[in-house]
């Protein structure tokens, strides 16, 4: 019995002795491990998940005391939801403050009924039901209203950077500046435009008022007189280098190296004098247009994931010794 | 009363004792990853975040500056565009490259081999490399239509010594021969390459007209010749274990992994830290240099541990 008991007392006194031992070691190790995280959690934050911004806010160029809030409406139809727009919702609608898919038939997906039947005929009946669904719905929502098709990669941070110097309330939209037909010119449809919140309010005004009317199927350029008629002003949206950030076509009509030659079918309706090879497009791109489910991930892909580690990239805007006066070409 | 305590006390000290004991056979690491290199776990994972950060500033400032990369790229007259290209775009980021070509053309640079045979021009390539090496300690060995992100493999081996046999890339099976595929780049550190150039002159083990009956391709035939010298081939990975080295192009790799991970395609598709590519167009290449080097969100900022500079004289990148 009183071995028995004995026994007992060892045995605890084992457990005790391992456990307790094991317990002090255990927070020996923790100790440890919270110095690393110290560590680690600054650069965690930074190097882990892409998708962080460090003290970028709008810190940036000039006028910061408004902010950007961008609602992004994509011009779609039943046809495309599986092939093209469920990739952009996939990958760059989410970016928006707000995004609405534009279609002809109201689902799940979800998409906006504009009571408008599809048809590359109905392109500016569709733009004008949207834009007025919009001001009607969301007009407090956002800052900015950017239209895009279902074709669009759109970079959303750099619609950001490019937009922080502009005050929302003055009339004025942006997007690559075509010449002709409408004397002040306006924005390619493909390449995605951008209206002030002032700009969206006289828009629907002009529709109202009987200024503005259906006189043409072109979307983009029917807009663009509307645009003129209701005194909004195209504004530039090209980087301090001058280099374009929206563009009507993608990257290799303009990036790829050519000769000294005339301007290609595809650059004839430019407002500034092109420029082919590197210098086309910005480091902090805005758009390309015709891209389809490939290449919006590939895209996708260069921009948000695949970098050169520690690589110090040339073009550094915030970096005052690199500020270059922009080179303003006609 | 106190033989009962004494009891106590000896199963105290007994517990904690075995407890120590089972600790330290258990080798117990604080959270760390870094294992010695064995090579033959046939991987080499580029460096975490964590393993950067345990060593000092002036340290990771000296290993970025040592870290230098030679590059042999081998070209031939009949694709003339692709070796333009090559100059062009990602070889400006190399510390130094030279192109090794078949036969000579006025119109570009290269070392002209004067040699047909696929093998025996790899061969003669990589002994010009290793005879004209001067301080480069690091060997890459790219097809024209190779393209290659030369900071992500400074990145790669940025720990790793050059004076240990190290012999990477694409690591494929065959058999029981482990090799490196040669379309998505071969990577050597100085040791391999030394090690390489003195098995070349044994005709036995490494033959420069191969004798078998039919035709090893040139890369199985090198890590033929390697595996003699105690050199095998290891997989080039990230922290994460993604392959770095790529066969297919960017877009190839996208649209499997449309069909693989359709809910996760970017994702599931390739490393963020890729180091090769291959199967992609001149023209895809001049994009790739936009896309790689200049293309970004404004606001994201990293604060790598390295710095590498933008080479002098390219308006590209």
């Amino acid at each position: 019995m009183r071995h028995t008991t004995s026994n007992l007392i060892f045995t605890t006194g084992l457990m005790m002795g391992f456990f307790s031992l094991r317990f002090m070691l255990d927070l020996n190790f923790s100790a440890e491990q919270l110095l690393y995280v110290g560590r680690d959690g600054r650069y965690q934050v930074q190097q882990d998940s892409q998708h962080v911004h460090t003290g970028e806010n709008k810190s940036s160029a000039a006028n910061s005391s408004h902010t950007t809030r961008i609602l992004c409406w994509i011009m779609t139809g039943p046809k495309n939801l599986e092939s093209r727009t469920n990739h952009i919702r996939e990958t760059w609608a989410k970016r928006c403050d707000k995004v609405l898919y534009m279609s002809s038939v109201k689902t799940d997906f979800p998409t906006v009924d504009l009571n408008v039947s599809e048809g590359r005929d109905n392109l500016y009946w569709k733009t004008i039901r949207a834009f007025q669904y919009i001001h009607q719905h969301h007009l407090d929502e956002a800052d900015w209203f950017l239209k895009a098709d279902d074709d669009t990669f759109v970079v959303v941070e750099n619609l950001r950077y490019t937009l922080s110097k502009y005050d929302p309330e003055k009339p004025l939209y942006l997007g690559r500046r075509f010449t002709p037909f409408i004397s002040q010119g306006y924005m390619s449809g493909g390449a995605g435009y951008v209206l002030s919140k002032e700009a969206l309010r006289r828009f629907v005004k002009g529709f109202n008022t009987g200024e503005c009317t259906h006189f043409s199927t072109i979307e983009d350029m029917a807009l663009g007189k509307c645009m003129e008629t209701m005194k909004v002003e195209p504004a530039d949206s090209r980087d301090v280098k001058g280099r374009q950030t929206f563009h009507a076509y993608p990257p290799d009509y303009y990036l790829i190296r050519q000769p000294p030659r005339p301007r290609p079918w595809y650059l004839l309706y430019d407002h500034y004098t092109p420029i082919e090879g590197p210098d086309c497009c910005s480091d902090f791109v805005v758009s390309f247009h015709y891209i389809y489910a490939v290449q919006l991930y590939v895209l996708e892909y260069l921009t948000y994931h695949l970098r050169p580690y520690g690589y110090k990239y040339r073009f550094n805007p915030e970096d005052k010794t690199d500020f270059n006066a922009t080179t303003k070409s006609m | 009363m106190l033989s009962e305590g004494g009891s106590f006390m000896k199963g105290v000290v007994l517990g904690g004792l075995f407890c120590l004991v089972l600790s330290l056979l258990g080798s117990f690491s604080p959270g760390t990853e870094s294992r010695t290199e064995d090579h033959h776990h046939h991987h080499v994972k580029a460096p975490s975040d964590d393993e950067l950060q345990r060593l000092s500033d002036t340290r990771v400032q000296e290993l970025s500056n040592q870290v230098r990369v030679s590059c042999i790229i081998m070209v031939q007259p009949k694709i003339l565009v692709y070796w333009a290209t090559a100059v062009d775009t990602w070889s400006k980021h190399c510390d130094k490259a030279v192109f090794y070509t078949s036969e000579s053309s006025k119109a570009l640079d290269a070392v002209d081999l004067n040699e047909k045979d696929d093998w025996a021009r790899l061969r003669k390539a990589l002994k010009h490399a290793y005879e004209n090496a001067g301080d480069l300690r690091w060997f890459f060995v790219a097809q024209p239509t190779t393209f290659a992100i030369i900071e992500n493999l400074k990145y790669l081996v940025l720990t790793k010594d050059p004076s240990e046999p190290f012999y990477l890339g694409n690591a494929m099976k065959s058999g029981e021969l482990e090799y490196v595929l040669y379309d998505s780049g071969i990577v050597l550190s100085y040791e391999a390459l030394k090690r390489l150039v003195h098995v070349f002159q044994d005709e036995d083990k490494c033959p420069e007209r191969g004798r078998a009956l039919w035709k090893l391709s040139e890369d199985k035939q090198l890590a033929v010749c390697l595996k003699y010298t105690g050199v095998y081939a290891e997989n080039g990975e990230d922290a994460h274990g993604k392959g770095l080295f790529n066969s297919k192009s960017v877009d190839s790799l996208i649209t499997d992994s449309m069909r693989d991970n359709p809910t996760n395609v970017v994702e599931g598709c390739c490393s963020n830290m890729a180091v090769t590519f291959n199967g992609m167009s001149p023209n895809q290449m001049q994009v790739m240099m936009y896309g790689v080097y200049r293309l970004r969100p404004y606001g994201h900022d990293f604060h790598d541990s390295l710095m590498f500079h933008p080479p002098e004289g390219s308006d590209n990148d």
